[in-house]
């Protein structure tokens, strides 16, 4: 407790010496430099694997909506088959497996496999609440859409969606904000992210309570910008005279 | 206009509708009653395809809603329809809920929309509510603009499934007012309502269902003079009792 040592992110990373601007210069680079490129890939890996899960999510649980028998199977199918391995072990069958199965993604970068195995992880969970917030609109609903003249693409695009969205913005927003904490499992295959840089800074300075809170602290901080930025998107899209929409 | 041939229609094994046939003519009002489960929603949901059919056909201005090469939105389009419980767009303005499907469906213009739309709203009375979204309205006015939203594409007839009975007693009349205004005008409607005196006011003919049959098809002198029917006398004389 008594000797924290914050010093240790100044230090070059080689030599061992403390950088005067506590970042390295002339090729080397300091803990500092390293944190903030693992915090980088953190990021990266994260809103990339969002994007995708948003995408895939999004359709397959509207699919598991539609009427048509055979699109629902397909939704169902996904959403079982991505939630019910852990996403350790998903990585692994993306690093691994996947690649030996499929010879032409042998030479994908193993960045790019860990944003598919984490976004379609992911997406599992999305398509679950996405599915859940279609069906809460009930039928009457789709019905009114449907009897304008809407066709099904058009009533799921302006009548549906809008407010099934902004009903799961709270489940959404705890995806996202998880998708930070999960995306850790990179470190599994290398990437060189926040956990994998806390593994090894720490093997390196022994000064692994500096290090992890530091560590601790950027993945708090990603995590609770996500979660503000999805308060603010909900006041944004609020519904006047919805209950809890505090109209006007 | 509507000519309903021979329907019969089942969830799984459970028969909803038994061989229903009848027809409305073009500036007819046909009202539809009959107990709770005996099938009236699911009549009227497979006039404009919203309810699929296994037996029969329907014909809405000599179009088939049961063959599937009909253009089933192209058709919706131009049949107005009236739910019980509304179904505005909760997350659209009074306006965008009358003008959307005019741009989207229609193709029209958003001016032109936006013009049909008040002008609509203004017949209902509640033009000074433009801007409001559905739930800063009453569930009287809700209804009245549900109604302008569905005359908003100049549909060729109106359907409406229990329009006022999930209304609070007091706002029954400004709903049915409007209601009796179309029909004075001349408005092709099939009505499933339990609201006699509507009935009484402007209806040409009376259908009673009873367990997914059209039990009663009768003029409304019929059917309120001399209903044959053991079962329709019986639901007569309890919903006019109170
Ligand atoms: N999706 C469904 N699956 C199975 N049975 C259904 C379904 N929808 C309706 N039914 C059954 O079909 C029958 C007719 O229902 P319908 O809603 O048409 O009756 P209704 O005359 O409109 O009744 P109400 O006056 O209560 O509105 C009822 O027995 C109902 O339980
Ligand atoms: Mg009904």
């Amino acid at each position: 407790m008594s000797t924290w040592d914050w010093q240790v992110f100044c230090k070059e990373t080689t030599s061992g010496d403390v950088a005067p601007s506590c970042f390295g210069s002339g090729g080397d680079i300091t803990y500092l430099d390293w944190l903030l490129s693992a915090w980088g890939w953190t990021l990266s890996v994260s809103v990339l694997a969002l994007l995708v899960a948003l995408l895939l999510g999004s359709l397959m649980g509207i699919l598991r909506t539609t009427p048509h028998r055979g699109l629902v199977l397909l939704g169902n199918a996904w959403t079982e088959l991505f939630r019910n391995i852990p996403l350790l072990v998903q990585i692994f069958l993306w690093y691994h497996v996947v690649p030996a199965l499929i010879p032409p993604l042998r030479g994908v970068p193993s960045f790019i496999l860990v944003v598919m195995g984490l976004g379609l992880f992911t997406s599992a969970r999305i398509s679950e609440q996405v599915r859940a917030g279609i069906q809460s609109l009930a039928g009457g609903q789709r019905m009114a859409g449907l009897a304008m003249g809407f066709t099904l693409p058009q009533t799921y695009r302006h009548v549906l969606l809008p407010m099934a969205y902004r009903i799961i913005i709270p489940p959404l927003t705890s995806e996202s904000m998880n998708i930070i904490k999960n995306s850790s499992v990179a470190f599994a295959v290398s990437i060189s992210e926040l956990t994998l840089f806390a593994l090894q800074a720490q093997e390196e300075t022994s000064r692994g309570i500096e290090v992890y809170l530091a560590v601790s602290g950027l993945y708090f901080i990603s995590a609770f910008a996500i979660n503000r930025a999805a308060l603010f998107i909900e006041n944004r899209v609020r519904v006047p005279g919805m209950i809890g929409g505090g109209g006007h | 206009m509507i000519e309903i041939k021979n329907i019969s229609k089942w969830y799984g094994a459970f028969r909803v509708l038994t061989d229903c046939t009848t027809q409305v003519e073009k500036g007819e009002v046909i009202v539809v009653c009959g107990p709770s489960g005996s099938g009236k929603s699911t009549l009227i949901k497979c006039v404009n395809g919203l309810e699929a059919f296994q037996q029969g056909d329907i014909f809405v201005n000599g179009t088939s809603v049961g063959d599937p090469k009909t253009n089933l939105p192209k058709l919706r389009s131009h049949v107005g329809m009236v739910f019980q419980h509304f179904e505005l767009f909760p997350h659209m303005t009074i306006t965008e809920n009358l003008s959307i499907a005019q741009v989207k469906v229609l193709g029209r213009s958003r001016d032109e929309a936006n013009e049909r739309g008040m002008k609509l709203l203004d017949r209902v009375g509640l033009k000074q509510h433009a801007h409001k979204h559905p739930g800063q309205l009453s569930g009287g006015q809700q209804q009245r603009v549900a109604i302008a939203r569905a005359l908003s594409m100049d549909p060729i007839c109106m359907l409406f499934d229990e329009p006022t009975s999930a209304l609070d007693p007091e706002m029954v009349n400004e709903v049915l007012d409007v209601m009796v205004q179309l029909a004075q005008e001349g408005m092709t409607m099939m009505v499933v309502t339990h609201e006699m005196g509507f009935a009484r006011k402007v209806s040409n003919r009376v259908i009673f269902m009873d367990q997914g049959s059209i039990v009663e098809d009768a003029t409304k002198e019929d059917f309120f003079g001399k209903p044959r029917s053991e079962r329709a006398q019986q639901f007569l004389s309890k919903i006019l009792s109170h």
